[in-house]
């Protein structure tokens, strides 16, 4: 199987890494970079645990190539936080109590802050749909859809 | 154990530089390579091992694949690797292929909808795919690279069984254009899943409607149906009925009744034959409603 190089951004550092063909940005970012952050759930694009932002696009890590990732700008949840003061959204869920066992949780962070930088203040029904694709099931959505809903209202 | 996690088989990832090039590689492997688009089918199969390439040939930013352009004149043009995301949020797509956003914005999540494009829901030829009907309704035909050069494929005449196209090795989908739609067009996308959002389709039902001078009832109405048989499927019967007289309730009915006895629906995972068969026609009548209320009744 053939390998490749590949130079990315992840949270702001350059990166260069070798990968094979068959290896998922997911699994680069958690057995070659450490950043395991970002949660293998399903493997199959349906739980949205892997979530991650290319190019500032929410996209399920287990659904792209790392090969595919070579001159992108990758952020995962370890890159929300700023100098180590945490984005409003990560506030807000930590306040709302939206975490009970915080397996969903970077997925759910990565995708509300890709909602809230398309649209600042999204609806409920916004919010919803933008969360389709991440499961958690621990607490019921209610507190989780609360926590950016606040979020908004903090940027 | 078994994996609950398990990776993707060994493949090779192959990034032509030309479409000749890509078409030459796909013909040359014919039967262990296939083009990559956004790769949520491809890899899920491929982990699930149903299919076993041996190549996977990346046709995403080769000539045409990576724009999407409307022309006033002549309609709009998808590229095979623009994702379903950027087709759904183009202020043209917005105005004039309305229902294709629909279709668009009912499949999977925001996140999958980064990843997958419209070309390879076409290309994967599952009778479920949300947003085939639309293009089909719509007059879509495919641009299409092969050995022996360009060539274009109506999507009317496209699929031939489940997973099955006219498509030959070493072809690859560059894009595909949808004809300025009729003046006053409507539509709607109807899809019953398991769950409210985010499910593949246990029936969907895709129904558009336009002015048209030349039929009794003064309008031109079509209706596709997905998950209902081995492929997409067009109700011609409906668009003769619902041209015929002057549309009532019952007239509505009498076409969803149509959809009902076209549809030869398999027992599957996500529904029962008979389930799919009467949503058909519930469904069909809903969507054929809400078209006929969208052009004013």
């Amino acid at each position: 199987m053939a390998y490749h190089k590949i130079t990315l951004t992840v949270n702001g550092e350059a990166e260069q890494v070798d990968v094979s063909s068959n290896m998922t940005l997911l699994r680069m970012l958690r057995e070659k970079m450490g950043k395991t952050g970002t949660k293998n759930g399903c493997a199959a694009g349906e739980c949205g645990a892997c979530t991650v932002m290319v190019d500032g696009e929410p996209v399920n890590s287990c659904m792209m190539l790392a090969i595919e990732c070579d001159g992108k700008e990758i952020v995962t949840v370890e890159g929300l936080a700023d100098n180590g003061h945490l984005a409003p959204i990560q506030e807000a869920i930590i306040d709302s109590g939206g975490v009970q066992c915080g397996f969903c949780t970077p997925g759910i962070l990565i995708a509300s802050q890709a909602l809230l930088d398309r649209n600042p203040n999204p609806s409920q029904a916004e919010i919803q749909e933008a969360l389709v694709g991440n499961l958690c099931r621990c607490t019921g959505y209610v507190r989780i859809i609360e926590a950016v809903q606040a979020a908004a209202k903090m940027v | 154990m078994l994996d609950p996690h398990p990776s993707l088989p060994e493949f090779d990832y192959i990034k032509p530089k030309t479409l000749a090039e890509a078409s030459q590689f796909l013909a040359d492997h014919a039967g262990e390579a296939r083009p990559l688009l956004g790769g949520t089918d491809i890899f899920v199969r491929m982990r699930d091992g149903f299919w076993k390439d041996q190549y996977l040939v990346d046709v995403k930013g080769l000539d045409g694949t990576n724009e999407i352009s409307f022309d006033p004149a002549k309609g709009l043009t998808i590229g095979a690797g623009v994702s379903m995301n950027r087709v759904s949020a183009h202020p043209d797509v917005k105005v004039h292929y309305a229902v294709l956003a629909e279709a668009v914005d009912s499949v999977a999540s925001y996140q999958l909808r980064s990843r997958a494009t419209i070309v390879g829901n076409i290309c994967n030829a599952s009778p479920a795919g949300d947003t085939i009907g639309a293009c089909i309704l719509l007059g879509g035909v495919l641009n299409v690279h092969g050995l022996d050069g360009k060539r274009q494929e109506p999507l009317s005449t496209f699929f031939k069984g489940p997973g099955s196209t006219v498509l030959k090795a070493g072809d690859v989908v560059v894009s595909i254009e949808l004809p300025l739609p009729p003046k006053g067009l409507q539509g709607t996308y109807l899809k019953l899943g398991r769950n409210k959002s985010s499910d593949l389709s246990i029936v969907g039902v895709t129904a558009i409607g336009y002015p048209d001078a030349d039929t009794v009832s003064g309008y031109r109405v079509k209706v596709a149906l997905a998950s209902v048989a081995p492929t997409p499927l067009v109700v011609d019967k409906v668009e003769e009925i619902m041209a015929a007289k002057p549309i009532t309730e019952d007239v509505i009915a009498e076409a969803a009744e149509a959809a009902f006895e076209t549809a030869s629906p398999i027992d599957d995972v996500r529904g029962g034959a008979k389930y799919r068969k009467l949503m058909s026609r519930n469904l069909s009548k809903k969507a054929l409603t809400v078209v006929w209320e969208k052009l004013g009744r």
